[in-house]
């Protein structure tokens, strides 16, 4: 499914064709600099819908720019992101050809994406009903109380159906974490991703969001990209691992091939490092 | 000049002071909503993406944040002829302190989490929304002291306004020392009518501050 052999290096100008198959995300030779240090170089891979994938690796490796870039909080240096055949870093001018995108198009194509942040994000000036609401409401234009009802809804999964008048502040970091998973289903995203959601967590904490996680995972059709340190977690929610090192896949497969056998040194190095 | 006091010019005194200190008020409030609104706008259009915003806007600030109040006060008069100066003086300390506290809004947006702005965007919410209902709130809490303390120190610059005719309560005081030789009643009461509704505002903003956890 991925691979790390940037086997052309054509510019979006050059293959504005679309993408191949039926991948919901494709990332297309894209590349990553921030001044001289390039990040990501001519990455390639594609996710196909309903998967769940782990990028792991090293600290620095590129990962979390991965869904930065997803997320269009970041712009590309080079190369096409593909979203539902879809170009979300590009807008096709008439003559078929690719543009950088502008604010208009990334604010229409980034609505299949949601995210959920390390440093959770919440909003401390909105309870957590306003929270969970804000954006079905005025970003959708959901009726209000049907935006509250579904809110209800997805407090009762992720347990914290007693917190809906709470202020952010008020709650644990694991609750805290929980009503942002419930804000970003909220907008019924097609691709959810998830960067080191537990990082910042207390170590008693983890394992509930990991366990909340677990159960979306399993009960949701959402496409999953996922940046984590947990390879527990990893192995039990991912179809596909792969793993980065210096802006690239090295490795790639299920987690039984990464995990048990991995081929590369490199991933082995790693493995060995954390588990 | 020496210290001798007369209770009986004291009270001759003091509803002038009163009369006047009821224009300090008047501009002083409408000085600093003016302030409080104008330094907002500035300070979100300072952070638009088209450099032909930020540039005019920073010119215009620059402007008024390097010229004295008195040198705008009289300079705005004589652009407005036949306008009451009240109005013109009010809106010129208006515009000037709108100077300082676009900085203040500045600095307040600036310490906003980026994380904040990044949800917002993961959650495809507008422009103008993210600053309505997520940026803004938060930068105005953070903000409310430094606007306080400017508060009161645009109440202790409205004596500047006399230099335009405004009868504000320090005129006031010197038309009535002009008149009778007798300054000392007159400037004891007006500094202690400014000490009696400053130093209680200066207490609130103080407690304002330790609310919010500054």
């Amino acid at each position: 499914m991925a691979t790390d052999q940037p086997v052309k290096k054509t510019g979006p100008e050059d293959a504005p064709g679309g993408t191949s198959g039926s991948a919901l995300v494709h990332f297309d030779q894209v590349v990553k600099r921030y001044g001289d240090h390039t990040v990501l170089d001519h990455l390639d891979f594609e996710v196909q819908r309903g998967k769940h994938v782990t990028l792991i690796g090293p600290s620095g490796s590129g990962k979390t720019t991965i869904l930065r870039l997803l997320m269009t909080l970041e712009k590309v240096s080079g190369g096409v992101i593909w979203v539902d055949g879809e170009p979300l870093t590009h807008r096709r001018t008439p003559g078929g050809k690719l543009k950088s995108a502008d604010e208009k198009h990334l604010r229409q194509v980034r609505k299949k994406i949601g995210m959920v942040f390390q440093q959770f994000n919440l909003f401390p000036n909105m309870k957590v009903l306003q929270n969970i609401i804000e954006a079905p409401v005025n970003v959708l234009g959901m009726d209000k109380d049907e935006a509250a009802e579904r809110a209800r809804g997805l407090l009762e999964l992720v347990g914290l159906s007693d917190k809906i008048d709470a202020h952010p502040t008020q709650l644990s970091g694991g609750q805290q974490q929980r009503v942002a998973i419930a804000r970003a289903l909220a907008m019924r995203p097609e691709i959810l991703l998830l960067d080191e959601v537990t990082s910042a967590l207390d170590p008693e904490l983890v394992a509930g969001v990991l366990d909340l996680l677990r159960d979306i995972a399993r009960s949701t059709d959402i496409t999953m990209l996922c940046v984590t340190h947990e390879m527990g977690f990893a192995r039990d929610i991912s179809d596909t691992v792969m793993m980065f090192n210096e802006g690239r896949v090295i490795e790639s497969g299920t987690p039984e091939k990464i995990f048990t056998a991995p081929e590369h040194e490199r991933t082995r190095d790693f493995l060995g490092a954390i588990l | 000049m020496t210290f001798d006091w007369s209770w009986e010019r004291a009270q001759e005194v003091l509803p002038l002071l009163l009369e006047g200190f009821k224009i300090t008020l008047l501009a002083t409030v409408f000085g600093i909503a003016l302030a409080a609104a104008l330094g907002l706008a500035v300070a979100v259009a300072g952070r638009a993406p088209s450099r032909l915003v930020r540039a005019p806007v920073r010119a215009v600030t620059e402007f008024v944040r390097s010229t004295p109040l008195v040198v705008q006060l009289v300079f705005a008069v004589a652009l407005f002829p036949g306008t009451d100066p009240l109005y013109v003086g009010t809106a010129v300390l208006g515009i000037h302190y709108a100077g300082y506290t676009s900085e203040v809004y500045r600095a307040g947006i600036d310490a906003v989490p980026r994380g904040q702005w990044e949800a917002c965007t993961a959650l495809s919410m507008s422009g103008r929304r993210t600053w309505q209902a997520v940026i803004l709130p938060q930068a105005i809490r953070n903000v409310l002291p430094a606007l306080g303390n400017y508060a009161i120190s645009m109440f202790k610059e409205t004596p500047f306004l006399a230099i335009i005719t405004v009868s504000e309560m320090v005129r006031q005081a010197r038309e009535y020392g002009a008149e009778h030789f007798y300054y000392t009643e007159a400037f004891t009461l007006a500094g202690l009518i400014f000490l009696a509704a400053s130093y209680p505002t200066s207490l609130l903003v103080r407690s304002l501050e330790k609310r919010l956890g500054h």
